[in-house]
């Protein structure tokens, strides 16, 4: 929801990164301000997923100039378990998985981790629980998932559902949502888009990474940009992604080259 | 290899000093003249001359083994002092006696031995390089007609026991290290635990390197006669020395029917510093027979230590019923390397066994499972379940499984399973992305990795080792 008095949560001037001295992003420019929906989408190289890191400080990419600010601080400086509780939610396109660690357990210490960082104390198991009862409730996910191995074993979808119940718990600021919807059927999809909608708030935004315009259905986006080359080079409405699902990519490019 | 998994920098060794005590060593090198002086100097009957003796001129014949997948420079066996004790007046008759800086050393070490302090529920041997210096509650312990000593007292006081049982578990020529331990071995724990007697405390022996130039050639001797039981734990450290230092103990457990021991090893010895420089040699064998029916005998190990580890610790199934079980975790850092594993050897009927192996490697380091599960043709209804778990932490370090199974009776069931996995950077990263720090990632993973070994430790050493292992892992990544 667009609201132009609403605060600025992130605000990305001139970035420019590489990993293993390649430059990936090349001056790349995004505001986002609190209760919006900011949709990214590009093709395959583009620097999608790139940018999606290196808001979260993966250590494999270095950021080579420019700034990213996120609620006024300079996140140059923090590490990514810092960036973490400060706020910023990244869920992963391909999630990882932990033998041994249970979902619960995991889930718990990041949660605990984030109250630490907010100066506020650790709940204990019990509080605990009843409380991820009600999160896994949100996104209609079994607990019985709870207690078997974070990921171990999981579906496609069964993952990507572990990753919003990982983000209703710990209520991000920014959610950047990285191809969640990559390998989903459609009643996945749904699953996964509706949570999103029921997390979003007046106070956060999300940031949706994808290819194909089909999850911009259930979560429907203020903005919308085009990726290329390191770059944001269009920046539109709803109606851009329909237009990129309609035409392919091929005439946004055309007509930037005409441009410059 | 990116920025954030490179530098593999363990804690420093927080057991790596050395306490300066006058000490009575032989001189260097091995002969039958230097055996015959350590023989005399433990007073010792001639049964045990002769058993090292022929030790020796065993060992003379054999050859070092080169099978393990670990590498290190020639030893010159000529170059080790093989004797090495704290100068003392005679027999101490009492922990007053003992030079004040040997009890700071193991009060240092967590194990205070005087009256006031010493812990209430374990019963302590502590042995400080060829020694033992003290052994806790030894007359609590004798009123339930249970012996704990050092293995020298045993020769002396309990001559018949040696003889039966000394080498006939690992007899002295079973491999190149037990002869040479069996030749010149300075000194160790015996235990005895009579008929239907359940120890009422845990047993444990501590072991110390202190001489840089010394070997340690400890040897243990646990009986548990029939219906007994007993829980023994044993721990090990060193000081830091450029040189490397050879520890090669053997260890031998007996259980007559109806008899249980668990034996646990939390081993710390000095690894080397991150170049590889220094650090003991832990060439140990290790072997229990439950040689009763319905008997059962359990080994628990978190390595940790060492340079290099060269160790099985096994179990012959003789008795009929009877149950041997390995849980093991091994970790290695930095340069280490360790060859390790175990030997279920089923020889009576309805034996089972179960090998739980969790091997951890980090920087340069070269980590091994090796075991054998062999079957014997009149072994009927064995059965086996093994587990070997390997976890690779960085891009340089080396996990290896080397199964070997022989079934020689087809009503044998034999399961083997392995799995190899990696903390990476992405892992860590998405910890990280979830607001847990990397250290707590890496403990998380690694507690996670080792909790079906973990849980089968003694409550004192359970904690401990969990510390221990994230304590030897810290800032090994991010």
């Amino acid at each position: 929801m667009i609201n132009s008095d609403a605060k600025t949560i992130l605000s990305v001037r001139d970035l420019r990164a590489s990993v293993d001295g390649t430059e990936i992003l090349k001056g790349l420019n995004l505001e986002v301000k609190a209760g919006e929906i900011h949709a990214i989408m590009g093709l395959n190289g583009s620097g999608k997923s790139t940018f999606s890191k290196v808001l979260a400080g993966h250590p494999d990419y270095e950021v080579t100039s420019g700034t990213i600010e996120f609620n006024g601080q300079d996140l140059s400086g923090l590490e990514p378990h810092e960036r973490a509780t400060a706020g910023i939610f990244l869920a992963f396109q391909y999630p990882l998985e932990i033998p041994g660690v249970s979902n619960r357990e995991f889930l718990r210490v990041a949660y605990n981790s984030h109250r630490k960082a907010r100066g506020e104390d650790e709940v204990d198991v019990f509080d605990f629980d009843d409380l991820i009862e009600e999160k896994t409730d949100l996104v209609k996910m079994d607990t019985s998932f709870l207690d078997r191995s974070v990921n171990e074993g999981f579906s496609g979808g069964e993952k990507k559902r572990n990753e919003i119940l990982q983000m209703a718990l710990l209520e991000p600021t920014l959610a950047i949502l990285d191809e969640t919807d990559s390998g989903l059927d459609i009643d996945a999809l749904k699953t996964v888009a509706e949570g999103v909608n029921k997390l979003a708030t007046p106070n956060s935004a999300n940031l949706v990474i994808t290819h194909y315009q089909r999850l911009l259905n259930y979560i429907v986006p203020d903005y919308v940009h085009v990726m290329c080359g390191g770059q944001i080079i269009k920046t539109g409405s709803r109606e851009l992604a329909l237009a990129l699902e309609a035409k392919g990519y091929e005439w946004l490019l055309e007509e930037q080259a005409v441009a410059s | 290899m990116s920025t954030s998994v490179q530098s593999v920098v363990s804690q420093p060794y927080k057991y790596g000093f050395v306490t300066d005590v006058e000490s009575d060593s032989i001189p260097r090198g091995l002969s039958e003249d230097i055996i015959r002086l350590i023989s005399r100097k433990k007073n010792e009957p001639d049964f045990m001359l002769e058993f090292r003796l022929k030790a020796y001129r065993q060992w003379l014949k054999m050859t070092e083994p080169t099978w393990p997948n670990v590498s290190y420079k020639p030893i010159n066996y000529q170059d080790i002092i093989y004797y090495s004790a704290p100068k003392q007046s005679e027999k101490l008759k009492s922990l007053d006696e003992v030079d004040p800086e040997i009890l700071a050393t193991f009060e240092k070490l967590g194990l205070p031995l005087s009256e006031q302090k010493r812990l209430t529920n374990v019963a302590v041997d502590a042995v400080f390089d060829s020694v033992s210096i003290a052994t806790t509650f030894k007359e609590e312990l004798a009123e339930h007609g249970i012996i704990f000593c050092s293995i020298s007292e045993a020769v002396q006081d309990h001559p018949e026991l040696i003889k039966k049982y000394l080498g006939s578990v690992v007899p002295s020529a079973d491999n190149y290290f037990t002869a040479l331990n069996s030749a010149v071995f300075s000194d160790g724990s015996f235990v005895y635990i009579p008929e239907n007697t359940q120890c009422p405390m845990d047993l444990s022996t501590y072991f110390r390197i202190n001489n840089g130039d010394s070997g340690q050639f400890e040897r243990t001797l646990v009986v548990a006669d029939k219906g007994s039981s007993v829980t023994y734990l044993e721990g090990c450290t060193a000081p830091m020395y450029d040189s490397n230092q050879l520890h090669a103990a053997v260890v031998e457990l007996v259980t007559l029917d109806d008899a249980k021991i668990n034996y646990s090893t939390v081993q710390n010895w000095f690894a080397g510093d991150k170049d590889g420089k220094g650090g003991i040699y832990n060439f140990v064998t290790k072997r229990g027979l439950c040689s009763g029916k319905n008997s059962k005998i359990s080994w628990t190990q978190v390595e940790t230590g060492s340079a290099i580890t060269w160790k099985y610790p096994s179990c012959v199934l003789a008795g009929d019923n009877s149950v041997g079980e390995f849980y093991s975790v091994a970790l290695t850092n930095n340069m280490q390397q360790a060859d390790t594993g175990t030997k279920m050897v089923h020889v009576g009927k309805n034996t089972r066994s179960t090998i739980i192996s969790k091997g951890i490697s980090a920087g340069n380091s070269k980590n091994s499972y090796r075991g054998l599960v062999k079957v014997n043709p009149k072994a009927e209804n064995a059965r086996n379940y093994s587990q070997c778990d390997s976890m690779l932490i960085g891009d340089t370090s080396n996990a290896n499984t080397y199964p070997y199974i022989q079934v020689q009776n087809n009503t044998g069931q034999v399961e083997h399973e392995a799995s190899t996995s990696k903390i990476g950077e992405d892992q860590l990263f998405y910890f990280a992305q979830r607001g847990i720090s990397p250290e707590d990632a890496v403990s998380m993973i690694i507690s996670g990795f080792c909790r079906d070994v973990f849980n089968k430790l003694p409550m004192e050493f359970a904690a401990e080792a969990d510390k221990l292992l994230a304590l030897k892992l810290e800032n090994s990544v991010g």
